[in-house]
Order: structure tokens, then sequence, then C-alpha cells
């Protein structure tokens, strides 16, 4: 680690002072951020510590919550609300990494967590154009089990790691942000940006913006919702396909649907054209597989992870088919 | 302010890079945590920060400014401070026996990071927390089986594969009313 200075930012206003300077970074729960300094992936003069600003949940006037940036994932996974209305955004949570990382996690660095590509970690000995731009790509051709199928270029195929993401764009999550300009806020689904020729841009944030929070929209039919992680071991591993689904049906249709999918592509990824079939039919395994092809049409598996098109259309119709259960 | 450790005062470091696991083990002489991965990734270090458990190894010292940080060494002849058999010199914590008891180790290098995570666990239980493999999310209560036991401390591996006396030992502790 190259030698930075720290401060505690005493608010928001304090963060944005300090975190407009240079090449400061914003420090929360550190569980990615140290990481990836220790390895020299990440470096920073100056680090602004926001892990203590306020953590609160509070509810909206439309009957969904506002989440404070620096919520515990650990803490958003208890809270009664979460559980009883969004099911799935629990379940996300408590599906991810540790117990002792989501105590440390905050909702904004899982937000930003950078990916797990084995090809971006190995500083020494492989390229990799997120790191390097235009150094040139060693996952594509290489060991590509854990990449990307959809929304991947020729030049990156590294995988959104946030399992808590997943069911937060499902949700329409809202982000709030805040920086020099001034506050904004956008739907989490644009936060996160494709790689195409530039996969060292993630996201569409502005340097020094921080994000104060998330707003999650009242979701009725997100009360019947669930994750589902497939994964190489059965806790504390990445997902290789997860599902996030949120089902209601009424008088035998499908009046409302929200599929996200992780695992399988650069950002968090709303499964659009698989909701668009399903909704207003009526629900069942044969609907639910022809919905999830029109989601994977456009798959573009690489040498080593084609398995992912038949295991994330598997999981899409049985988490799909366990919502529907006596429906179906 | 200074980082309470095991319930002394001691300074920050000057330099911001020093982990809350460096501290421990090169400053302050307190060697019991350990250092595995140091990336996040097998829970050696794992201590108790305000009562949670956190991964030392990940948690710069200076962001522990201001809070309680408890180890394995503070757990032993915990609560007979008053009586001069603080620390290291007093009797073991229940889990710490329950450990011995049960063969919950072979190495032992992962072991008191099981026991701080295994004290934070039980605190997470008795909130009514859930975990990955609990079925009902609207149950303010769940039950310790072996299962919910295994998911709750999947964070801290044993490369010595001595997990079911571990699950074994934190069951008796917890069945016997034991509370971080
Ligand atoms: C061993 C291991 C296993 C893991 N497994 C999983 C898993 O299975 N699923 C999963 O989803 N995740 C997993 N994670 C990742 C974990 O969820 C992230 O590391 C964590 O969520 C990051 O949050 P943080 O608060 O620690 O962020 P930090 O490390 O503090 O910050 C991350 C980034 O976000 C920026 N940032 C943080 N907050 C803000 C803000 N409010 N505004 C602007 N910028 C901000 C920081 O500057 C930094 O760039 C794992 C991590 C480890 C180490
Ligand atoms: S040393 Fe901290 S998790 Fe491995
Ligand atoms: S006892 Fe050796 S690693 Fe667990």
């Amino acid at each position: 680690m190259i030698p930075f200075s720290y401060s505690l930012a005493a608010n928001e206003q304090d963060a944005l002072a300090r975190g407009a300077n240079g090449t400061a970074r914003y420090l929360a729960g550190g569980t990615n951020l140290v990481d990836l300094m220790r390895q020299d992936i990440e470096r920073a003069d100056a680090l602004v510590d926001i892990s203590r600003l306020p953590a609160t949940i509070e509810e909206t006037a439309g009957g969904g919550l506002v989440v404070g940036a620096a919520v515990r994932n650990a803490a958003l996974a208890a809270d009664p609300r979460v559980r009883a209305r969004y099911p799935m955004l629990s379940r996300a949570l408590l599906a991810a990494a540790s117990a002792q990382i989501r105590n440390m996690a905050t909702v904004g660095g899982n937000i930003l967590q950078r990916t797990r590509c084995s090809y971006f970690y190995d500083v020494a000995g492989s390229r990799c154009n997120k790191r390097s731009p235009g150094a040139g790509c060693d996952a594509i051709g290489g060991f590509t089990r854990y990449h990307a199928i959809l929304g991947a270029s020729d030049r990156c195929a590294a995988t959104h790691p946030s399992d808590m993401c997943v069911a937060l764009v499902a949700l329409d999550a809202i982000v709030h942000l805040e920086g020099a300009t001034g506050r904004r806020s956008m739907p989490l689904a644009d936060l996160h940006v494709l790689p195409g020729d530039t996969p060292h841009i993630e996201t569409s944030l502005r340097p020094g913006e921080l994000i104060t929070g998330i707003e999650i929209p009242s979701c009725p039919a997100a009360a019947n919702s669930t994750y589902r992680k497939v994964r190489d071991r059965s806790s504390y591993a990445f997902a290789l396909v997860s599902v996030a689904a949120a089902l209601k049906v009424a008088d035998g249709k499908i009046s409302d649907v929200r599929i996200a999918l992780g695992g399988v592509a650069p950002k968090p990824w709303r499964a659009k054209r698989a909701e668009a079939a399903l909704r207003g039919s009526a629900p069942g395994d044969d609907a639910f597989r022809v919905a999830a092809d029109a989601e994977l049409a456009d798959a573009a598996p690489l040498e080593g992870n084609g398995f992912k098109v038949s295991l994330a259309r598997n999981t899409i119709v049985a988490v799909l088919g366990g919502l529907a259960g006596e429906a179906a | 302010m200074a980082i309470v450790i095991n319930g002394t005062d001691h300074p920050i470091p000057n330099d911001p890079r020093m982990s809350l696991l460096d501290l421990l083990r090169e400053r302050v002489g307190l060697t019991g945590t350990k250092l595995g991965c140091n990336q996040g990734a097998c829970g050696a270090c794992t201590v108790l920060l305000d009562g949670e458990r956190v991964l030392s190894c990940l948690t710069l010292a200076v962001q522990a400014s201001g809070r309680q940080v408890r180890t394995i060494e503070g757990l032993a002849g915990e609560g007979l401070a008053g009586e001069g058999l603080a620390g290291e010199e007093g009797p073991l914590h229940p889990l710490q026996q329950a450990f011995i008891d049960h063969d919950g180790f072979q190495c032992g290098y992962c072991t008191p990071g099981q026991i701080c995570s295994a004290l934070g666990m039980l605190e997470e239980l008795r909130r009514g927390e859930p975990s990955h493999v609990t079925a009902d999310l609207s149950a303010g209560r769940t039950a310790l089986t072996r299962e919910e036991l295994r998911e709750r401390m999947s964070g801290n591996l044993c490369r010595c594969g001595g997990h079911n006396g571990i699950v074994d030992a934190i069951l008796e502790y917890a069945e016997k009313g034991g509370a971080a």
C-alpha cells in the first residue's frame, strides 16, 4: 500500500469537501477497498472514512424504504420490514460473503465493489483492461468459469459480484447521490455501465460523488419473492448464477413479475425480456422456460462458461415455479 | 482517542495503513489473533468490535478508534478482573473449555477466530437475526440446528477439518445457555 492520510468524515458535507480533493477515496467497511489497496490495484492519497455517517432505514411516504449508504449489510438483511416486504433482498444479502464481512460491509460499498475476476487481481501476471486501459484481457481465452455470458465485450467479460444489487435492481431501487454540483438520483440499474470499449469505466458516478442512500419503492409483488444463488460451494462463495424474483398472480394471470440475474453479466442484470414475456400470461413451467429463453437469446458464452446458459435457464424456471406454488 | 483492547486503552498507530490485526499482533503483542489469508477469506483474524464479529485483517486500526476490541486473550477469566484473575491468568472461558472437551481443533490455528466468531454468532442469534438457511424470515427466533450453525460459521475455515468438533463444542456451550 502506498502511504495515505486518513480522516473521519463528521457528516455528508464534510465527506464531500474532503472527497473532492484529488485522489481521495471514500472508505466505508473497507472489505473491498483495503484489500484492493493492499494488492496495489487501487491507490489513494487520502482516505475519507464515511463508515460512521448516520445509518438509518426510514419509511417513505409511498410505502417504500430509504436506506442510508452506511447501513451495514447485516443490519439491512435483518431489518423486519425488509424481511417482510422484500424477502429477496434479505435473502440476497444473507447469501453473500460471511457474517463477519456482512457486519462490516455497507450498502454504498457493496454497490461499488469491484469485480472478483482473478485476472483483474493478478497484477503481476495478467493483462487487464480494467486495471490498465488498452493493455488487453487475459481472461478471454483463459479460465472463464466465473465470467459473463450477457453484456460483455471483447475487451472485458468480468462479472459484477454483488448479490444485494441483483435484488435491488429487480425492485427498481433508486440511488441517491450528492456531489460538487448538488444532489441527484438515478435508477440503480443505470449506475453500473457495460464494458464496451472502456471496461475501466464501471459506473456513471462523477468524481468525488457520494452515494448517500438507496430508495426501495413499494412493491407488493415482492412479499412473494426470493433469491437463489448457485455456487461452487454452498456458503461463502460468489455466484455462478443467481436469480432474484418476485411473482404476483391474480385471477390465474401474472399481474407483476420481477426477475434479475447475478453472476452472468458485468452489471446486475434486470431480465426485462423475461418479465415482458410473462406479464399477463398464465404461470407454468412452459411459460417460465419460454421467458428464460427469451432473456438468454443473446447469451454469448466463452469457452469455459457455456454451462451458465442452461444453469441460468433452469434456475429461473425453478425459482418462478417455487414462487407460483399452487398457482402454476 | 484510543482503542480499547480487552479493557485497556492503546494509542492509535500513526500510520493509517496498519490493520487492526497488525496492531494487535505486532504492537500490542496479542498474538492469539491469527493472520491467515490477509484478504477476508478465512476468518482466522476474527475479533469482536463493540461486540460484533469482524475481520481484523480488513479493518484499519484507525477505524477502531474509540471502540472496544475483544480478542481471544480477553476471554479467559472474564468477569474475574476484580479478583485479580483477568485475562490469560484466569480460568478458561466456557467456550474455550468446550473446544477442548470436544476436540474442536487440531493445529489450533483457526481456533481463536472460531471462538470469537461463535460468540458474535450467538449474539446475532439471540437478536433473532436470520441466516441464509433460515426457512421462515418472519420468525422472531431461530433454533440453533447443526445446519444453522454450519451456515453461520461458514466464514471461519478450518484446514484441519475439525468442523464436527467445532460444531459440537459451540452447540454444547449454547445449550448450556452460554452467552457472549
Ligand atoms: C472473502 C470475501 C467474500 C465475499 N463474498 C461476497 C459475495 O458472496 N457476494 C457479494 O455480494 N459480495 C461479496 N463480497 C464483497 C463484499 O460484499 C464487499 O466487499 C462489500 O459489500 C463492500 O462494502 P464496504 O462497505 O466494505 O466497501 P469499501 O471496501 O469500504 O468500499 C468499496 C468501494 O466503494 C466506495 N464507496 C463506499 N461507500 C461509498 C459511498 N457511500 N459513496 C461513494 N463511494 C463509496 C469506496 O470508495 C470503494 O471504492 C465478499 C468479500 C470478501 C472479502
Ligand atoms: S486473515 Fe483475515 S480473513 Fe483471513
Ligand atoms: S484446527 Fe487447524 S486450521 Fe482449524
